[in-house]
């Protein structure tokens, strides 16, 4: 186990460290003069100029500054927004949250239902159900769903009046961050109605990023479970006459959920990426809008901290995934 | 005499003969009747993306500034002028969407070559390279994939201009990765076979052994994933251009069409639905193809 870990970790590092040459790389090749991009409007002195220029690093070799972005990031340093003039890793933190709040909330309904659809399928292999929930399925899989997010406001917000456009609480809501997480956060300041007002924001913009992943788990599970019901064990299983809902519940779905666990942890680059377009769609002020108006800003500092710490974000993920896989199944440490 | 020994000769290799390679195909594919059915939509997105110009009513870009934001025929205040109404602009829905399969079906091609000849070369050359080569290769693949898709294609296009073209490009690039992966991992297995060994020793050279002997062996999982990323580029290039870092306005793309309705979402459903619509059943067809192509080629794979 600990060679397999060892060995995981040694490709973690050439991994994090392209992640990072290829983000400050892009800054590089980025059309315009940022410091003259910084300026705006209001243009610069020559003299300020070369100032800005020393002071940011951008008269040093290309290989100086790429040392010093890299030792930067290591010590939480990743330099200021042009644009609010803030650390771009307290801005990230800042937002962060958010991001994970929705991304939980997504994920915990793509689980909760695409496991038990996946299982009803495939114990209704080729009947009314399997094929009614596989089509759902596939419609989900294929959905675009900046698209998706634009019909659940029509209805849910322009017909029925039930859910907010955008944003994560009421307006007339006020109250300190203390988790970054705005479902605690409201239930902890005890106003009323905040709690309500927070799940109704946060209701919509769920669904739609639950979209794909429900589909992939639900594909996954009906899959894994098809699998492992062939098997010699599940027939001694039911020749030894347990109950169905024993056997597939205990006996089957147990030993499929390892490969649909893998499948959750590979969803969070689709979840980030979903966020990009959940989020600067229902303005919810997370990472995702943030790197979209940051693109849009040419706030270069930030695009190239956001994605050197998203990369990395995932990477963890999956590496801890993948350790969580060595863990629970002998069979692939050996490879 | 002749004749007859000639004859009997035919029918005997007519009746031993296993069906062609093409019917095979088709008996499996058929098989799976909404794969059959996504081919069928397909072909008809395709027909309508190469007979745009004839099937249009209107140009693309005509405004109709007296029928602004008309409702589709079958609502008050529509009229079969429009049949599915028009947008902020006056300009006819339908006009615009048949148009903007051109757009799709160009994004898709484009980048499934691009990514899949791209990746199947380097996918060739790291199983065949030596050691240290293939593992360059294989971390750098790693890398790409290290970032979520969408956004390092939204940051390629920031860098490269925001293009359709610029676009597709990031798109491929962000794509290829999967085929270079899935190449290696069926050029590892198949390259220790007992063909390759004897083709080896016959004396063929390492291009032939890549291309000509080992490469078509590979091609089954190869094709599926190519019909899958066609959906993906579809799907990835209308987000794209939904942030406005695709195609630019007033070109009749469907994600494009989508962000110029954003403001309309609550007063005129139409200008939202149909371009959705469009996208969602396009890639609905490729992928219930897919899953078709994935039965019919990959046996292994096979409906699970």
């Amino acid at each position: 186990m600990l060679k397999f870990a060892l060995s995981r970790l040694g490709t973690f590092v050439p991994t994090f460290l392209g992640v990072t040459l290829i983000s400050f790389a892009f800054i590089r090749v980025l059309p315009g003069d940022p410091i003259i991009v910084m300026a705006g409007e209001r243009g610069l002195s020559e003299e300020r100029y070369e100032a800005l220029r020393a002071q940011y690093g951008f008269d040093d070799p290309i290989w100086v500054q790429f040392w010093d972005y890299l030792t930067g990031i290591l010590q939480g340093d990743l330099g200021t927004s042009f644009v609010t003039n803030r650390p771009v890793w307290d801005e990230f933190f800042a937002l962060f949250p958010a991001t994970v709040e929705l991304s939980l909330c997504a994920i915990v309904i793509a689980i909760v239902l695409g496991i038990p659809a996946g299982v009803i399928a495939a114990v209704n292999r080729g009947k009314f159900y399997d094929r009614a929930l596989m089509s759902t399925a596939l419609v989900g899989y294929s959905m675009p769903i900046f698209w998706w997010a634009l019909l659940l406001i029509i209805v849910f917000s322009g017909n029925l009046g039930w859910t907010p456009v955008s944003g994560r609480i009421g307006l007339l809501y006020y109250f300190d961050d203390v988790t970054g997480f705005m479902l605690i956060d409201s239930l902890l300041s005890g106003a009323d109605g905040a709690f309500g007002s927070a799940v109704s924001h946060l209701i919509l913009p769920s669904i739609a990023l639950s979209t794909i992943p429900l589909a992939v788990i639900a594909r996954q599970t009906r899959s894994a479970m098809l699998e492992v019901l062939s098997e010699d064990y599940i027939r001694t299983a039911r020749a030894k006459g347990l109950s169905p809902s024993r056997v597939n519940g205990l006996h089957a779905l147990r030993n499929a959920m390892i490969p649909v666990i893998t499948v959750i942890g590979l969803s969070v680059g689709t979840l980030m990426a979903g966020a990009i377009l959940t989020e600067t769609i229902f303005s919810w002020p997370g990472i995702g809008k943030w790197m979209v108006d940051s693109i849009f800003r040419r706030d270069y500092p930030v695009v190239q901290g956001g994605l050197v710490m998203i990369a990395v974000i995932v990477m963890v993920v999956n590496l801890v995934v993948d350790l969580m896989y060595g863990l629970i199944n002998p069979k692939i440490r050996n490879r | 005499m002749a004749d007859a020994s000639a004859q009997t000769g035919k029918t005997m290799v007519g009746a031993d003969r296993r069906p062609g390679r093409l019917k095979e195909f088709w008996s499996y594919f058929s098989e799976n009747r909404g794969a059959v059915f996504g081919l069928y939509v397909f072909a008809a997105f395709l027909l309508v993306a190469i007979l745009a110009p004839l099937l249009a009513p209107y140009d693309p870009s005509a405004q109709f500034r007296d029928h602004t934001l008309q409702p589709p025929v079958w609502q008050a205040g529509g009229s079969w002028e429009f049949p599915l109404g028009t947008d902020a602009v006056g300009r006819d829905m339908l006009s615009r969407l048949i148009h903007g399969a051109r757009f799709s079906f160009f994004v898709g091609i484009v980048v499934v070559v691009v990514a899949a000849s791209g990746g199947i070369i380097v996918g060739l050359v790291a199983g065949f390279a030596p050691k240290w080569l293939d593992t360059l290769i294989m971390r750098l693949m790693d890398i790409i994939l290290a970032f979520p898709s969408l956004l390092l294609a939204l940051v390629l296009v920031a860098v490269l201009g925001p293009t359709l073209l610029n676009a597709m490009i990031a798109i491929a690039l962000v794509l290829q990765p999967h085929y270079v992966r899935l190449t290696r991992a069926s050029v590892l297995s198949e390259r220790s076979k007992d063909y390759v060994t004897a083709s080896r020793v016959a004396g063929a050279g390492r291009e032939r052994l890549m291309f000509i002997t080992v490469l078509p062996n590979c091609l089954a999982p190869i094709i599926v994933q190519a019909a899958l990323s066609f959906s993906t580029a579809i799907l990835d290039a209308a987000a794209l251009g939904f942030l406005g870092m695709g195609a630019q306005p007033p070109t009749p793309e469907w994600g494009t069409m989508l962000a110029d309705a954003r403001e309309f979402v609550l007063r005129a459903w139409w200008v939202v639905t149909f371009p959705g619509l469009a996208i969602l059943v396009t890639v609905l067809a490729i992928n219930l193809m897919g899953d078709g192509l994935r039965d019919a080629l990959d046996p292994k794979l096979k409906r699970s």
